[in-house]
C-alpha cells in the first residue's frame, strides 16, 4: 500500500517534469531535472544529519561552496607564473600556520600552572604575525600575475569528475573542525556554529583572490561531457540526429543535458544505495536510537558525541559532492551567488517536506521543492499580473507588486516549511517503523 | 605630547566612538535573543529578520511623515516613527507566537523543533520585508547629521586629528542606556518582571506559584519586539538599511548573547560590547595611529590591519568558538547549557 503510494508520488513528480517538457521546452525540463538530481543529493546529505541523528546544520551553503571550490582547484590548469611568484610563500605560510596550531595545542595539553594561558596566547599571536608576514607578499605576487585572466594559483589540471570526491573531502574536513567544537554542547550551538562557518567560507571565497579569483569568478571550467559545438561537428552525432529527425543544433544541447542527467543519476543512485544500506545496518539503528533517546543510548554505552561527529562529517561530505557537481554543470565558479536562503533553507524545506529520516523522502523532497522553487517565479509573476490587472497601467503600486513578485517565493517556502512542520511533521514519505518523531 | 593626543583622538574617532555605538546596537539585539532564550528556551533565528521587519515599518512611517512635512529637526524623523514600528512588530511577533510557537509549547517539543520553526518564521519575515521594501539599500536618516564635526574639534583643540560624533551615534548610546535602564527596572522591580525571572529560573515552580505562562510569554515577545525594532532602527540610522545585512547581524548577535551567557540579560550587554570592540579593533588599520607614536625611522610600511573588514564576521565567530571551547556557559554563567 505505502509502496504503491511512493511509486505514485515519484511518477507524479516525473509527470510534472515531463509536463514542463511539453508545455515549455525539453531543454528547460532537462535543466530542471538536473538541478532536481543535485538537490536530491544535497537533501540526502542533510537527511543523514537531521533524519538519522537530529543534527541541525544551518551552514549547508558553506559546504556547497567548498564543493564548488574543489571543482576549480582540481580541474583548472595550474598557473606556473603564479606558482613561481608566490607558491613557496603560500606553502611556507601554511607550514607556519600548522606549526602555530601544533605548538598551541601541545602547550594547552602539556602545560599546567599560571603560565599556561599567557604562553598559549603568545604562541598564537606570534604565529599569526609570522604567518601574515610570509603570506601577504606571496598573495600580492600571485594576484599581480595577469590579474584580468588568472591572478590565482590555478588548479591541478585533472579531470573535473575527480572534483566531486575532493569536494566531499573538503567539506568533510571543515565539518570535522566544526563538529569537534560544537557537538556535545546544546543542540542550538551546532546550528549557530554552522551558520557562522558558512558565512566565513563564503567570505574567504569572495576575498581570497589567490585561491579562486574571488568575486572575479572562474569561468570556462572543464566538462565531463562533450561540448555542444563539438557534437554538432561530429559525423556520428549528425547521423544520430538525422535518425530521430531532430535539428542537430537544438538536439546537441539536449544531448549534453541528458549526459549530465545520466552522470548525476548514477551519483544519486550510488549515494542513495549507500544511505539505505547504512540506515538499515546496525549502525543506522544505533543512530536512530541515539536520536530518539539520547540518554538511554548513552546508558547503553554508545559514545553519542563521537557518533554525532561521524554522521555530521558524512552528511557534510555528501553536500560537498553535490556542490562540486553543481559547479561542474554551471561551468563556472561564482562565489557571489552563494546565498544562504537559496542553498541552506531551501534544502531544509526539501528534507522536511519529503520526510525526514527517510532517504526516499529526501530525494522526493529535493525534486518537488526544486520544481516548485523554479516554477514559482513565473507563477508568481503571472499571479501578480492577474491580481493587478484591475489597476490602471503605470500605477506605482502595480509596478511595485509586479516587480516584487519574485520575493513571494521566500514567503511561500517559509509557509510550506511551517505548515509541514506543524501538520505533517513526518513529511510526504514518512520514516518507516520506529516511534513517532518527537515533534 | 601632541602626537600622543593626536593618536588618542584618532583611536577615539575610528575605534571607540563607532565601537560604542555598534556595541549598543548589538547589546540591544542580544538582549532580545537572550530574553527569548531565557523564557522560551530556544535560539530565535528569526531575530535578525524581526529587526529588519521593525525597521522596515519605521522607514515606511518615516517616509510618510516626511511626505506630510512632519519633522522633529534636528533629530531624525525615524524617532517619531519608532513607536509605530514597535507596535507593528509586537503585532507580528504575537501573531507568529499564536500561529507557530504556541502549538509546540503545548506539545512540549524539544528546543530544536522551535529553532527549526523559527527558521521558517525567518524565511517568511525575510520574504515579507523584501516584498514590501525590496532587497536594496535604503537610507532614511534625516535631520542634523553631526553632534561634533571634525573641523570644529580641530579648531577648538588645535590638534591635527578631528573627532566626529554623529547624531545617530549619540542617539544610539542615549537610547540604549534608557532602554536598558527601563528593562532592568522592569525585570527587578515590577511584579510581571519578577514573574518572568521566576519562570526563567524554574518553570515548574513558577507555575505552582500561580504565574500564568501565557502572560509571561506574551510579555517576553512584546519586549523582544520593542528591543528588536529599536536596535534595528538605530543600526539603520547609523549605517543603512538592507535586509540581507540584518540577516547577517544574526551571527554577532548570537555571539554576543552566548559570550555573555545565554539567558542572562547583563551578559548580553557585556557580550555586545565585547563582540563590537573586538570587531572594530581587529579590523582597524593602525598605520596612522602608530605613525604618531613611533619614532620616524620605525614607521610601519603596511596598513597594520590585523584582519580585513571583509572578515569582520570571522571575529564574532572566533569569539563564539573560543567561548564554546573554554567556557560554554559564557562570562556571566548563562542559565542552561
Amino acid at each position: 500500500m505505502t509502496m504503491n503510494r511512493n511509486v505514485l508520488l515519484f511518477a507524479g513528480m516525473f509527470a510534472l517534469i515531463a509536463f514542463v517538457g511539453f508545455a515549455q521546452s525539453w531543454s528547460v525540463a532537462l535543466t530542471i531535472l538536473n538541478f532536481c538530481l543535485i538537490s536530491a543529493i544535497m537533501a540526502l546529505g542533510v537527511n543523514i544529519q537531521w533524519g538519522y541523528a537530529g543534527l541541525f546544520n544551518v551552514g549547508i551553503v558553506g559546504f556547497t561552496a567548498l564543493g564548488g571550490l574543489a571543482a576549480v582547484l582540481v580541474s583548472k590548469p595550474p598557473v606556473p607564473e603564479a606558482w613561481a611568484a608566490g607558491g613557496t610563500g603560500i606553502g611556507l605560510s601554511i607550514v607556519s600556520l600548522g606549526v602555530t596550531i601544533a605548538a598551541a595545542t601541545i602547550a594547552s595539553r602539556r602545560m599546567t600552572g599560571r603560565w599556561r594561558k599567557p604562553v598559549i596566547l603568545l604562541i598564537v599571536v606570534a604565529g599569526f604575525f609570522i604567518t601574515r608576514a610570509i603570506f601577504d607578499p606571496a598573495v600580492q605576487a600571485i594576484e599581480a600575475v595577469d590579474p584580468a585572466k588568472t591572478g590565482y594559483l590555478g588548479g591541478l589540471g585533472l579531470p573535473i569528475v575527480l572534483a566531486w570526491p575532493v569536494g566531499g573531502l573538503l567539506a568533510a574536513g571543515v565539518a570535522w573542525v566544526i563538529g569537534k567544537i560544537a557537538l556535545g554542547l546544546r543542540s542550538d550551538y551546532l546550528a549557530i556554529a554552522t551558520l557562522g562557518i558558512a558565512e566565513i567560507i563564503i567570505a574567504v571565497l569572495k576575498n581570497e583572490d589567490w585561491l579562486a579569483r574571488g568575486v572575479k569568478n572562474v569561468s570556462g571550467l572543464d566538462r565531463p561531457v562533450p561540448r555542444e559545438i563539438n557534437l554538432q561537428q561530429s559525423d556520428w552525432f549528425i547521423a544520430l540526429a538525422g535518425k530521430i529527425g531532430a535539428d542537430p543544433v537544438s538536439f546537441s544541447s539536449i544531448f549534453v543535458k541528458l549526459s549530465y542527467a545520466g552522470l548525476f543519476a548514477v551519483v544519486l543512485l550510488v549515494i542513495l544505495w549507500l544511505s539505505e544500506k547504512a540506515l538499515h545496518s546496525p549502525w543506522g539503528r544505533m543512530m536512530r536510537a541515539i536520536r530518539d533517546n539520547r540518554d538511554a543510548a548513552e546508558a547503553m554505552g554508545k559514545d553519542v558525541t563521537k557518533r554525532h561527529l561521524q554522521v555530521f562529517i558524512l552528511g557534510s561530505a555528501v553536500v560537498g559532492i553535490a556542490g562540486a557537481m553543481m559547479t561542474t554543470m554551471d561551468g563556472q565558479f561564482t562565489p557571489g551567488t552563494y546565498n544562504p536562503l537559496r542553498y541552506t533553507f531551501l534544502i531544509w524545506v526539501m528534507v522536511i517536506v519529503g520526510g525526514s529520516g527517510n532517504n526516499w523522502g529526501a530525494v522526493l523532497g529535493g525534486f518537488l521543492i526544486w520544481f516548485v522553487w523554479v516554477e514559482a517565479e513565473p507563477a508568481a509573476s503571472w499571479l501578480m499580473n492577474l491580481v493587478t490587472s484591475g489597476m490602471y497601467e503605470g500605477s506605482a503600486l502595480r509596478e511595485h507588486l509586479v516587480k516584487s513578485a519574485p520575493h513571494m517565493r521566500l514567503i511561500v517556502m517559509g509557509v510550506i516549511l511551517l505548515l509541514v512542520l506543524r501538520f505533517s511533521p513526518r513529511g510526504l514519505i514518512p520514516e518507516k517503523g520506529g516511534r513517532e518523531r518527537p515533534t | 605630547m601632541e602626537d600622543l593626543l593626536n593618536a588618542v583622538v584618532l583611536l577615539g574617532n575610528y575605534v571607540i566612538v563607532p565601537g560604542l555605538a555598534y556595541g549598543s546596537q548589538l547589546a540591544l539585539g542580544a538582549l532580545g535573543v537572550t530574553l527569548v532564550f531565557g523564557i522560551l528556551r530556544f535560539s530565535n533565528f528569526a531575530h535578525g529578520d524581526t529587526m529588519a521587519f521593525g525597521t522596515m515599518v519605521v522607514i515606511l512611517f518615516t517616509w510618510w511623515f516626511q511626505s506630510m512635512g512632519i519633522s522633529i529637526d534636528p533629530l531624525p524623523t525615524a524617532l517619531l516613527a519608532l513607536p509605530f514600528g514597535i507596535l507593528a512588530t509586537i503585532g507580528m511577533l504575537l501573531a507568529t507566537d499564536r500561529l507557530v510557537y504556541k502549538f509546540y509549547r503545548k506539545q512540549r517539543s524539544p528546543s530544536i523543533v522551535f529553532v527549526m520553526a523559527s527558521v521558517g518564521v525567518m524565511f517568511v519575515m525575510n520574504g515579507i520585508v523584501r516584498f514590501v521594501i525590496g532587497p536594496n539599500d535604503q537610507r532614511f536618516a534625516d535631520g542634523q547629521r553631526f553632534i561634533l564635526k571634525a573641523r570644529e574639534f580641530k579648531e577648538a583643540t588645535g590638534l591635527s586629528e578631528g573627532l566626529t560624533i554623529k547624531v545617530s551615534q549619540g542617539l544610539t548610546l542615549g537610547i540604549a542606556v534608557i532602554v536598558v535602564g527601563l528593562l532592568f527596572w522592569f525585570l527587578q522591580k515590577s511584579r510581571t518582571g519578577k514573574a518572568m525571572r521566576a519562570y526563567s529560573d524554574n518553570e515548574d515552580l513558577a507555575l505552582l506559584s500561580g504565574i500564568s505562562p501565557e502572560k509571561v510569554v506574551m510579555i517576553t515577545w512584546i519586549i523582544a519586539a520593542a528591543l528588536a525594532t529599536i536596535a534595528g532602527t538605530l543600526y539603520g540610522l547609523d549605517k543603512s538599511f538592507k535586509p540581507f545585512t540584518y540577516f547577517q547581524l544574526l551571527l554577532p548577535i548570537f555571539a554576543a548573547a552566548i559570550v555573555g551567557g545565554l539567558g542572562n540579560p547583563l551578559g548580553a550587554i557585556a557580550g555586545g560590547f565585547v563582540v563590537a570592540f573586538s570587531e572594530v579593533t581587529i579590523t582597524y588599520a593602525y598605520k596612522k595611529f602608530l605613525k604618531y607614536l613611533m619614532p620616524e625611522n620605525l614607521e610601519p610600511e603596511g596598513l597594520v590591519q590585523l584582519l580585513s573588514t571583509d572578515y569582520k564576521f570571522a571575529v564574532s565567530f572566533v569569539i563564539l568558538v573560543l567561548v564554546l571551547l573554554i567556557r560554554p556557559t559564557g562570562i556571566f554563567k548563562g542559565k542552561v547549557l
